[in-house]
């Protein structure tokens, strides 16, 4: 247990009654291991992503990219995923490779095919935005359980259904983030809304996923994701589309070499 | 051209599918040179010039055949020379299982480092096109690379070789002689000597990353030899920066076979990128090293900011002892890149190479931002400096060498530092 819970763990064990047998952080836990397992053997997918970035006074500009995925398989081992960035078009043909790790930081490469290079990204840059957008980079890596710890905090309804409320602690010291509290609905265990605090604590981003629709009869994927930055009033909404299962994709598709040739 | 383009019609390409893919890039730059020409021949302080690149993809077999093709043409409007077209690619990638083989003309880039790519040999430079190297002319290749757990390993058979291009006597930035079209091959086969390269590289999951490369072929560096050049005349031309009428000699560039063997390590650790490229070349003179080191370090967020604050710090050594050459290259580059991360990506980039051994610098300032979806803007600014000129004769004749020959950055191009407007237009 991260040592800054242990104050609040041990608060908890004083102010309730022995008979609540789990933690709200053991319950929080238990909560972001459903969502993940819900999430697990889908093997491969590919996506089409489409960014609007709304700036405060309404004005818009456009980022298309393609996302390729391959789930993990190992102990240690997270998702390979393959970005290709379509628009805006000085960007084109720019494709980011990411392996992802459960306990530790990512390795990404980018490669840059006006030069034909393939650049090591240096992957301390966290809470910088991701194409200038609200999504920062670690709002658009994979969500691994064990990078953050979990607190519940209550069930509330949301929309017709009845969400947990669970606070998540990023473990990473780099996160922009010092705590962010997500409404989960207790069917299907989707992520519906989250709150992001940045390192003042005060409400910096929200973001709404909505338009879900079941893949494979068990995989839900959110059609759209609004990030709403408070504190500067820009905005942006992230559309996905053509969403497939079982593609084909194996790991000669995650290498530098198909990096270099990824469109 | 004639043996590229033979190599280039070997290859077949089934026109059957529909999924081709146009597109391609158009610009238009301007230079203003903040210093008087001290050549006659390239009188002028304004310079206009634009290029077009279309490119054409097409995909097949379940993407497991990819065909590309990519023609360049740029007109300048001073330097015949810089007014020149390439195939920048003509090329066609088979996919295997744990291989793929790359046929036809192609670019293909080695390295790590920022301050020089001294690893990277495979394409000829296209100097005249950009003076920092950075573009290339495309290469004839047959390349086959397999992957494996151990590691990925490329091998090239490259028939066919490309000369350096250099500006021309109305060119700015220009070499102090004109460089001729006849140049000298050690290789009996001149341009036409098959050569041959392979790289060994491996990615390993605590942040380490390898390369060992090797090649055996036609130096793409040439040594810049003048010719029918006498002392006085030698004298002339670093004193005033012009000839005495009536001789017209030349640099003819020397094209040696060499081998070369290279190394690239990159290390990274908690956000710190340690780079380090080195090589070992024989058959031009005596065998010499080069190396190249630093390390690349953001500062993510800069004042509460979505500002990104990048250092590049690199320090470059030559061992080099021809007398063609200089006895030592000792270089330290710094470097910084503002990323601004905003809608518009804008950058800015600053950078100064300073030459250890005789105080010259050379700086760099390069912005960019993008207007809309299809539009990219670029101010940039290159500045020399050198300080005091050489004292005896031997050491004027070995200056002007050395600047050519191992320097090819500093020397022959001061006086004429510029400034630059780019606007491209992405189709």
């Amino acid at each position: 247990m991260n040592a800054r819970l242990l104050p609040a763990a041990l608060l908890m064990a004083l102010a309730t009654p022995a008979v609540l047998a789990q933690t709200p952080e053991e319950k929080g836990l238990e909560i972001a291991r459903e969502a993940d397992s819900r999430g697990e053997g889908f093997g491969d997918f590919q996506a089409d992503m489409k960014m609007v970035l709304i700036s405060k006074s309404g004005q818009t500009s456009d980022r298309e990219l393609r996302v390729k995925t391959l789930e993990g398989t190992g102990e240690e081992e997270g998702d390979k995923s393959l970005t290709i960035f379509d628009t805006p078009r000085d960007v084109r043909g720019t494709a980011m490779l990411t392996f992802s790790y459960k306990t530790r930081d990512d390795d990404q490469w980018l490669y840059l095919p006006a030069l034909r290079r393939v650049k090591t990204i240096a992957s301390r840059n966290k809470s910088g935005p991701f194409m200038g957008s609200e999504f920062s980079f670690e709002d658009m890596r994979g969500q691994e359980v064990e990078k953050y710890t979990y607190k519940y905090l209550r069930d509330e309804a949301c929309g017709e259904l009845t969400c947990f409320v669970v606070e998540r602690y990023p473990q990473d010291e780099n996160s922009g983030y010092t705590r962010q509290v997500s409404w989960i609905d207790q069917q299907e265990y989707r992520t519906w809304k989250v709150d992001y605090y940045d390192r003042k604590e005060s409400l910096l981003k929200t973001l709404t996923a909505s338009d879900f629709s079941q893949y494979k009869d068990k995989y839900w994927q959110p059609g759209k994701m609004s990030m709403v930055n408070h504190q500067t009033g820009k905005s942006t909404d992230l559309f996905w589309s053509n969403y497939r299962y079982d593609t084909g994709l194996s790991e000669s598709d995650f290498n530098k070499n198909s990096l270099k040739r990824a469109r | 051209m004639k043996n590229w383009l033979l190599t280039a019609s070997l290859l077949t390409v089934p026109l059957i599918s529909p999924a081709w893919e146009f597109r391609g890039e158009v610009a238009l730059e301007g230079r203003y040179f903040t210093q008087d020409s001290p050549y006659p021949q390239a009188d002028y302080s304004t310079n206009g010039s634009g290029y077009i690149k279309p490119e054409v993809f097409h995909e097949w077999n379940n993407r497991d055949d990819l065909f590309t093709f990519i023609p360049y043409v740029r007109v300048d409007e001073h330097d015949s020379e810089r007014t020149h077209w390439d195939i920048r690619e003509l090329s066609w990638i088979h996919v295997g299982n744990g291989w793929e083989s790359r046929v036809g003309i192609r670019k293909v880039f080695w390295g790590v480092t920022e301050g020089r790519h001294l690893v990277d040999i495979i394409n000829q430079t296209d100097q005249v096109d950009q003076v920092d190297g950075e573009e290339k002319l495309g290469q004839p290749m047959i390349n086959l690379s397999t992957v494996r757990d151990w590691g990925i390993v490329d091998v090239f058979v490259l028939p066919g070789f490309r000369e350096r291009t250099y500006a021309g006597e109305e060119g700015r930035p220009r070499t102090p002689l004109p460089v001729s079209d006849n140049a000298q091959y050690e290789s009996s086969k001149e341009n036409q000597r098959v050569d041959f390269a392979i790289r060994y590289q491996q990615y390993f999951d605590n942040g380490l990353e390898l390369a060992l490369s090797h090649f055996s072929g036609t130096s793409r560096d040439p040594l810049l030899v003048p010719d029918s050049l006498t002392l006085a005349e030698l004298q002339a031309l670093i004193a005033s920066g012009q000839l005495p009428s009536g001789s017209d000699p030349e640099f003819t560039p020397l094209y040696n076979v060499i081998d070369q063997t290279g190394l690239e390590l990159q290390y990274l650790n908690s956000g710190w990128l340690w780079k380090l490229e080195a090589i070992s070349r024989s058959g031009q003179g005596e065998r010499f090293n080069a190396v190249d080191g630093g390390f690349e370090f953001t500062q993510v967020g800069l004042f509460d900011t979505a500002t990104d604050l990048g250092w590049i710090v690199e320090y470059i050594w030559e061992d080099r002892e021809d007398s063609l050459a200089s006895p030592l290259a000792s270089d330290v580059l710094l470097g910084t890149r503002f990323t601004f991360n905003d809608v518009a990506s804008t950058e800015i980039l600053a950078g100064i190479i300073y030459d250890t051994q005789d105080e010259e610098k050379a700086i760099s300032l390069e912005s960019s931002r993008r207007f809309g979806n299809s539009l990219k803007a670029s101010l940039e600014a290159r500045f020399y400096t050198d300080t005091g000129k050489p004292q005896s004769a031997s050491a004027l004749y070995r200056d002007v060498l050395r600047n050519v020959n191992s320097n090819p950055g500093l020397g022959p191009i001061s006086r004429s530092d510029f400034v630059q407007a780019e606007l491209v237009y992405y189709f």
